[in-house]
């Protein structure tokens, strides 16, 4: 793996002047993603969302990589025609480079509304990966809930009301979808561990063929928090059992991480505006009910990863 | 040159079209009755007949997704789809266009649900008539074939790039065997030449960024320029439609007319109804019958001042549409020509008449009683009605 | 910004010609705080490198030498990720005086 020093020497290829928030978590994982994919050349698309539409205002554009968008939707399927475009044209001698292809979305492009063109990309084999930059809403739109936000999340679709206290759904276990898919290259990995994601982002484009990283990527206005926080809170969530660091090679599981001793729940969520209402004391039993599934997720992940 | 004659179906024709154009990559998903396009083409890629990458996509809209990415990769592109499929690429047609790509698409008109139809009539592409492709309807497989040649001359042209549908109606010319006149491959090669994506996303050595977001103050100039291209793209069809006549005997045009320069009344139609309304005219003119067609086979760019002209000397008018605006007043066709005609001096009297939908048959007996009824006197000017349903 | 362009003078599809070009973007009034550096307590760990959102770290030879405040929207990652040496920081943030 690339050390800083090595990784500094290749040179951005995500600029600065893009237009993200201060402290955006989704800023980070695009520019730490073409740091490490950079030794080889990149094309790559992204979904329509915050990554998008920040790095994008014509004509200001922060990829200094070949970079196409179309929608929302199908960051899977348009990547899959530019690697097909490629299969096509290098085996005609046209085009003698190697090149990687790198596709990024939101969780709302990834865990729902391109969920099927992703699902179909991996399936038909496409030599891409997919990283999910994972803020567990729509940020873009202005916070809605999505598949990957969090049980008890209040949003301005599943907000804090006299009812109901925010989300009821625990989220989607997206990265199992993916695992299911048989793919050479699965893995989890987070805005504040720089170095596992560096390692997972070679991994995956060294490996060839379809992979897939879901980064947690703490979004300090769509969570609530100081700016300043957004690389601790990602490391917070690997340390509550949260967001578990692990990876599925040719189907083989991997935890990357173990904490020494599981932190409660409640040192991630009560950092955050968008829990803070389940402090009071009527919600114990949804903080209980979150820690139960986690503690529970834990254990079925470690069976896996000991088979 | 010596053509070679075979007997295929539209779907077939276009398929084989594909085959000789030899794309870099196609990407398509099949829905009847536009699967066997996708169908045939796969058997071509198992044979190793055609250097394309096929992209078996899981959805239409991944469809047309794979061949944004893949055109804008510099690859020469092409898919086929019909009706739902074409609707649900909607989304994306819009982006092709607007990021100027020039994919070629075979259409093969279908009927939009609901209630779910598979036959043919023109709501699918006219549905997406706005979005910035140029269409082209086809009377027969031999012109499908023809026009999908055509189209990739026209779609790649420096003052166009824009994509390209030609369509055909569904199972009437899709599945309808035919005589056709096919070119050898090399014809076919040596006339749409090769493909120069001027910039893409392959050249990695220079980066450059494809669909970026447009404020209020760019959103406007680049959809401004797409006019400029379609505009642009009216006289690149005609000189492609007429180099292939030089070339291979058959010359195309935006318009065909038909016994339409003496006429007294005419018919104005798209796709095979034309060939119907012909034969008609034929039998009509024996009687003494001035009889006239007038065939769009460009709908976008729509050739306003050639219809304008075409029309000037006709008494009265009858527009056929196959799909209908509703809520509009008249189909898409009616409502395109009698704008057309608005600012020309001499204009006939125009009626317009949405016939066929869901696969709704016309017989040249219907064909044979409008044109007696223009004739007669007995359509009203300026009126809409439904043609062969019961009411 | 520059002079808006006429549409005949944009390219094709609305294509941004080169990459990049969002280096001549400022977002640095965007801030109300700035890094200050003090070199002394560096240990050149360049976590606030890495961890920077806006790419606004300058190094010079592999090594921090100060912060691109025309880019630098002032989110304070660096300062909270900083090390420092003998847990005395390297940068501190300090208010914007306007």
């Amino acid at each position: 793996m690339a050390n800083l020093k090595e990784l500094a020497a290749r040179g951005d290829k995500f600029t600065g002047g893009h237009r993200a928030c201060a402290g955006c978590g989704a800023s980070i994982v695009a520019r730490q993603a073409l740091l490490a994919a950079g030794d080889k050349p990149v094309v790559v698309t992204c979904a329509t969302g915050c990554l998008e539409v920040v790095s994008t205002i014509f004509p200001y554009t922060a990829w200094d990589v070949p970079f196409i968008h179309s929608a929302f939707e199908n960051s899977a399927a348009t990547i899959s025609g530019v690697e097909a475009a490629y299969k096509s044209l290098h085996r005609q001698g046209t085009v003698k480079e190697d090149i990687r292809f790198l596709a990024f979305g939101g969780d709302g492009g990834t865990y729902d509304i391109g969920l099927q063109a992703l699902s179909g990309a991996m399936e038909r084999g496409h030599n891409m990966l997919y990283i999910c930059y994972d803020n567990q809403a729509y940020m873009n739109t202005g916070i809605q809930r999505s598949s990957a936000t969090p049980r008890g999340s209040s949003t301005t679709t599943s907000p804090n009301g006299k009812k109901i206290p925010g989300k009821i759904q625990f989220r989607k276990n997206l990265t199992e979808i993916m695992a299911a898919h048989g793919i050479p290259y699965v893995a989890q990995s987070v805005v504040g561990n720089w170095s596992d994601f560096t390692k997972k982002v070679e991994k995956a484009l060294a490996k060839g063929g379809p992979a897939f990283i879901a980064v947690l990527q703490p979004c300090r206005l769509g969570w609530g928090y100081p700016p300043e926080l957004t690389a601790e809170l990602g490391r917070l969530a690997v340390e509550t059992n949260f967001w578990p660091l692990y990876e599925v090679e040719d189907g083989r599981y991997k935890l990357n991480a173990t904490p020494k001793e599981r932190k409660p729940i409640g040192e991630w969520m009560f950092q955050q505006e968008r829990f803070r209402h389940l402090k009071k004391p009527e919600h114990q039993s949804i903080i209980d009910d979150i820690q139960k599934d986690i503690d529970a997720r834990w254990e079925q992940l470690n069976k896996k990863c000991s088979l | 040159m010596q053509k070679i004659i075979l007997a295929k179906t539209g779907n077939e024709a276009m398929a084989l079209a594909m085959k000789q154009v030899n794309p870099d990559v196609v990407a398509a998903y099949p829905i009847t009755p536009a699967t066997e396009i996708v169908q045939i083409f796969s058997q071509y890629v198992a044979d190793g007949e055609v250097k394309t990458e096929f992209v078996a996509v899981e959805s239409e809209h991944s469809a047309m997704s794979a061949c944004i990415g893949s055109c804008a990769a510099g690859a020469r592109t092409m898919t086929g789809t019909s009706s739902q499929g074409l609707a649900l690429m909607y989304e994306m047609i819009y982006i092709a266009a607007g990021l100027r790509l020039p994919i070629v698409m075979a259409d093969v008109n279908r009927a939009l649900s609901a209630p779910i139809n598979i036959h043919c009539d023109h709501s699918d592409s006219m549905g997406c008539r706005d979005a910035g492709w140029v269409h082209i309807f086809s009377e027969n497989a031999q012109e499908a074939y023809d026009s999908m040649i055509q189209a990739v001359r026209i779609a790649e042209h420096k003052d166009v790039r824009l994509p390209v549908m030609v369509t055909t109606d569904g199972f009437i010319i899709s599945h309808g065997m035919e005589r056709i006149d096919t070119l050898p491959d090399a014809e076919v090669q040596n006339f749409i030449g090769k493909y120069d994506p001027l910039m893409h996303l392959l050249d990695v050595k220079k980066p450059f960024t494809i669909g970026a977001i447009n404020l209020t103050d760019y959103y406007f100039e680049h959809r401004r320029a797409m006019v400029d291209a379609q505009n642009n793209s009216l006289k690149v069809i005609k000189e492609v439609g007429a180099e292939f006549g030089k070339k291979f005997d058959t010359g195309y045009g935006l318009i065909e007319k038909y016994q339409l320069d003496d006429a007294e009344v005419a018919i104005v139609a798209l796709g095979s109804t034309c060939g119907t309304a012909k034969v008609v005219i034929d039998q009509l003119r024996a009687k003494g019958v001035k009889a006239g067609l007038l065939k769009i086979r460009v709908f976008r760019p729509f050739p306003t001042e050639e219809i304008a002209k075409a029309l000037e000397n006709i008494k009265t008018v009858a527009v056929l549409d196959r799909s209908d605006s509703v809520g509009g007043f008249g189909g898409p066709v009616f409502t395109e020509i009698r704008s057309a005609l608005y600012g020309s001096a001499k204009r006939p009297q125009i009626a317009g008449f949405v016939y066929g939908l869901g696969g709704r048959e016309i017989d040249m007996e219907q064909i044979e009683g409008l044109f007696m009824d223009l004739k007669a006197g007995k359509v009203k000017a300026d009126s809409v009605s439904y043609l062969g349903v019961r009411e | 910004m520059s002079e808006l362009k006429k549409y005949k003078e944009l390219a094709l599809g609305g294509n941004i010609e080169k990459g990049g070009t969002a280096v001549d973007f400022k977002t640095g009034d965007w801030r109300s705080s700035r890094p200050v550096y003090n070199p002394e307590n560096c240990i050149q760990c360049l976590f606030c490198w890495v961890y920077c959102p806006d790419s606004a770290v300058i190094l010079k030879d592999g090594k921090v030498a100060g912060f691109n405040l025309e880019h630098c929207k002032g989110c304070g990652i660096c300062a909270h990720e900083c090390p420092g040496k003998k847990k005395v920081k390297a940068i501190v943030m300090e208010e914007e005086v306007k």
